[in-house]
């Protein structure tokens, strides 16, 4: 993984201040503290209903909060109408102006700035440019690819210069090439243009490619926040762990461990990890084929570079990947396994 | 079998279509009738009375009044009906699904009610004049489709089309005219032909509110029915009838009119 540099740039360049907000009566983000920096990509990373995208509403302006402050440059703009922020969303769905052309699409928030003449030509022309799509200028919305779309709405929201760019979810709807291919297409914009943006998405694979900071958010609460490298590797608490991939969570106890089956004894007992609450293994890290630990094969995935066994335990069911390569067990069949301490990651709270 | 049940279906679909539009074909051939008095089989064939139509002065009057009514009526109920299904499609309104039903009555309550009430209970107490009474009328019966119309258009404009404009500086305002209007524009469209075509054709509620020399043109010919024997009312039934067709067909070819009601 090529990790991306932060920028120095000035931090609470966006600061959220105890926010807390609401759908009608239904809380969705409670006391929301979080500071991003002026130049900096910071992704959002939660669960569908975490209120990640509902705070990315907020900073908007599409959403009044119930309480708490929103601070961009130093200037408290809670109060300030979604129109006169200079923040520019990206929506998941692109939101293109159906009935303009792509040149009317991205000429839209420059004519509203009273923007005109060659001025407006040559900034329209250089904003499709820079996501290349120059030749496309006079076709409409419906007659563009999904990413043709999305490049679009990208050249629309940077020419008008934000101070702030929230992209929502703005690769979920592309296939899996295409996703690619606009990631680092977003990094090379972000690193062009030095704006600050913050990315709202639930595929941790995304945060953690794209983003300087990753802040991981669960039941409208930040669970975490630091580098992707952070994240990924030290997660601080049982959520993230599993939602980077800590699969196999098992709960700390004097003998051992236990999931939610049952006790998993730790032969002649745990000595390292002594304050953790739990500890957790990717699948990949589960050894299979020898250990202190046996189950019965209840599934086996062929994923291509690996196999994926879930393991019918006595603490519950263990999922491990093991290299194709390898041997390979049958299921039904019974097999030794090992949970290497060197691989865990240990929890303080479960 | 498989054969039996085709020439059945054809039978039924054929049999629905002279029942739709018998009634129709047997007036437009009376009024074809070179004959003097309404019958049917017309006695020859000629266009004689469709002339004579044009000729009959009280006809041309309430004509124009009729045209005059629905294009009056329906614009106003377009006036009322746009911003109502906007605000009604975008906005957590309280109580809204007793709005749209309260919109919607005036279609599912009987015209003679209607005109009635209107009657008695607005017309009279407040001493309207017979062309604001006929105005106010329609457009509380046309208002409907207005709202129906256009809500079912602004449901294929995706919200967020709106949140944009907005984020590129554009005020609520400003993104109702220059983003909301134009992706509706049909819709808006098909509710004016729509709402002018039911205003045109509308008899019961008019019957109440028509008034002496003011008159709208299918009340003139119902009237015209009680002393006048000869094919010309004939010949005016399937004028009318042939023009909202023709409406309703091309606004189907251009728009897909279907598609919103």
């Amino acid at each position: 993984m090529s990790e991306v540099q932060n920028p120095a740039g000035a931090p609470g360049f966006l600061a959220l201040e105890n926010l807390s907000l609401a759908y009608g009566d239904q809380t969705a983000v409670e006391n929301l503290n979080l500071e991003v920096r002026e130049g900096e990509l910071l992704a959002l990373l939660g669960p569908s209903g975490c209120g990640k995208t509902t705070t990315m509403r907020a900073i908007a302006g599409l959403l009044a909060p119930q309480s708490g402050r929103i601070l961009l440059g130093g200037e408290d703009i809670t109060a300030k109408s979604a129109n006169t922020r200079e923040v520019g969303l990206v929506f998941q769905s692109y939101a293109l102006f159906p009935h303009l052309s792509v040149f009317e699409n991205v000429a839209f928030g420059l004519r509203l700035r009273r923007v005109a003449g060659d001025e407006l030509n040559r900034r329209v022309i250089e904003a499709v440019e820079m996501v290349g799509l120059n030749g496309f200028e006079r076709r409409l919305p419906r007659e563009l690819s999904g990413g043709q779309q999305q490049r679009v709405a990208l050249a629309r929201s940077v020419v008008v210069r934000p101070r702030l760019l929230l992209l929502d979810e703005p690769l979920s709807n592309l296939d899996a090439r295409l996703r690619l291919e606009m990631r680092s297409e977003l990094q090379r914009l972000q690193r062009e243009l030095g704006v600050t943006m913050l990315y709202v998405t639930h595929d941790q694979v995304e945060a953690l490619a794209l983003a300087h900071r990753v802040v991981v958010m669960n039941a409208g609460k930040i669970a975490q926040q630091g580098s992707p490298a952070d994240i990924y590797e030290r997660p601080s608490s049982a959520f993230v762990a599993q939602f980077v991939g800590f699969e196999n969570l098992f709960r700390r106890t004097a003998q051992g461990l236990a999931g939610d089956k049952g006790a998993l004894p730790w032969p002649g007992g745990i000595r390292t990890g002594m304050g953790a609450a739990a500890l957790a293994w990717r699948p990949r890290h589960v050894a299979l084929g020898h250990g202190p630990f046996e189950g019965r094969v209840v599934g086996a995935s062929y994923l291509g570079e690996a196999v994926e066994y879930l393991i019918d335990s006595a603490a519950g069911t263990v999922k491990a990947q093991a290299p194709t390569q390898l041997e390979r067990f049958a299921i039904e069949s019974t097999v030794k396994f090992d949970l290497p301490m060197a691989d865990a990651v240990l929890l303080q709270s479960d | 079998m498989n054969h039996f049940l085709r020439i059945t279906g054809w039978a039924t679909l054929a049999a629905i279509f002279i029942f739709l539009l018998g009634p129709f074909l047997l007036i437009a051939a009376a009024g074809l009738s070179a004959g003097e008095t309404l019958a049917f089989p017309p006695q020859g064939l000629s266009l004689r009375w469709f002339h004579a139509v044009f000729a009959m002065d009280n006809f041309r009057a309430s004509f124009i009044l009729s045209m005059q009514l629905a294009v009056a009526s329906t614009l106003l109920a377009l006036l009322l009906g746009v911003p109502a299904a906007y605000g009604l499609s975008r906005y957590r309104v309280p109580g809204r699904e007793v709005i749209r039903t309260i919109v919607f009555t005036p279609v599912i309550v009987p015209g003679i009610i209607v005109g009635l009430a209107l009657l008695r209970h607005a017309v009279i107490p407040l001493d309207m004049s017979v062309n604001l009474a006929l105005v106010l009328a329609h457009t509380v019966l046309v208002v409907p489709y207005a709202v129906r119309v256009v809500t079912a258009s602004l449901e294929n404009l995706r919200p967020d089309v709106e949140e944009a404009a907005v984020m590129l500086g554009a005020t609520r305002l400003r993104t109702f005219f220059r983003i909301v209007l134009p992706n509706i524009m049909n819709g808006i469209l098909a509710a004016f032909i729509l709402g002018f075509v039911t205003s045109f054709n509308q008899v019961p509620v008019s019957l109440f509110l028509t008034g002496p020399g003011v008159t709208t043109l299918p009340i003139d010919m119902l009237a015209s029915m009680e002393y006048v024997y000869d094919p010309s009312i004939a010949a005016l039934s399937a004028l009318m009838a042939l023009m909202s067709m023709v409406i309703v067909l091309v606004a189907e070819r251009l728009l897909g009119l279907s598609r919103y009601v």
